[in-house]
């Protein structure tokens, strides 16, 4: 016989994937995001003094 | 730990640490479960519910762990003015909000068909509540200042008055009567929990921390990249004042 809590168990577990996939994908569009916006403004000419030197890092 | 006060140098090891990290909460998470849903065996009262403890207590762990994380990190901004404290701070708090969120949605879940309530105004969920409160408070406060170097320093004091919580979270089921039950893994005298639940609860918390690094890691790197942004942006309209300056509204 299934368990009668058997939504409350499969509810939490699907708000546990919700809320790591939500941090998951907000992490990574907003990293995307901040490149494509720090690579128009090197376009433009803009550099850090510290970015004179030419550096391994990213 | 003073060496990677230098972002480039940080940025360099995140991009190293992301990864692995990621690949290890993944790990930790899918062998946890397995063991959840094809070894650990019933509740004798609660039945398959207790399922739920195996997400709610690593989620309610690791939302006290976020905030001691940024109380240390408002200790580094304020004593030390580590450039890292603050950007560890910023990165920490939707991460730390998340978490308390889920603590009290699945506690919820496990409280309606095993106390017959969703909620109750008990010490344990109250000040699991003004936790999540704490961190939308330290969420709008840095998004009340332009300027991320002063944001830091007053996020950081209502950090530390905020940490007075922690004890409270902790301790409110010694030191009240609750619904909530008392500790049953970290305390004195050892866990009550037996072994074949216990250890699918430890490596489901294991994969949370590792997945909570790796976003903790990537939240700090683009935080570096958004503060970049900003002040590239800023440089840009002072070389060029007709021109618009896209990036500057999403740079704060």
């Amino acid at each position: 016989m299934p368990d009668p809590h058997t939504g409350f168990i499969v509810a939490a577990y699907l708000m546990a994937a919700a809320v790591f996939l939500g941090l998951i994908l907000r992490a990574a569009l907003e990293h995307r995001s901040l490149k494509g916006q720090l690579a128009r403004l090197e376009q433009r000419g803009a550099r850090r003094r510290s970015a004179a030197k030419p550096t391994t890092g990213a | 730990m003073l060496r990677y006060a230098n972002p480039t140098l940080f940025l360099d090891l995140a991009r190293r640490l992301i990864p692995a990290f990621g690949a290890l909460g993944a790990l930790g998470i899918a062998v946890g479960l397995y063991l959840v849903f094809f070894v650990a065996p019933p509740d004798y009262q609660q039945g398959e519910t207790v399922k739920i403890m195996y997400i709610h207590v690593p989620a309610a762990w690791l939302g006290m762990a976020c905030y001691s994380l940024m109380a240390i990190s408002a200790v580094g901004t304020l004593v030390w003015r580590h450039p890292l404290a603050d950007v560890s701070q910023k990165a920490a708090a939707p991460l730390g909000a998340a978490f308390t969120l889920l603590c009290l949605v699945t506690g919820s879940l496990w409280g309606k068909p095993m106390w017959g309530t969703w909620w109750v105004w008990d010490a344990r969920l109250t000040s699991v509540l003004v936790l999540f409160l704490m961190y939308c408070g330290v969420m709008a406060l840095w998004n009340a200042f332009e300027d991320p170097a002063r944001a830091g320093r007053a996020v950081a004091i209502l950090t530390l008055v905020g940490f007075i919580n922690i004890p409270i979270v902790k301790f409110s089921v010694d030191w009240w009567n609750t619904l909530h039950q008392p500790a049953s893994v970290f305390r004195m005298g050892g866990s009550t929990i037996d072994a074949s639940m216990l250890w699918p609860l430890l490596i489901m918390a294991g994969g949370f921390t590792a997945v909570f690094v790796a976003l903790h890691l990537a939240g700090m790197r683009n935080e570096i990249l958004r503060r970049r942004v900003r002040t590239l942006g800023l440089l840009a309209a002072q070389r060029e004042p007709e021109a618009p300056v896209e990036a500057l509204p999403e740079a704060r």
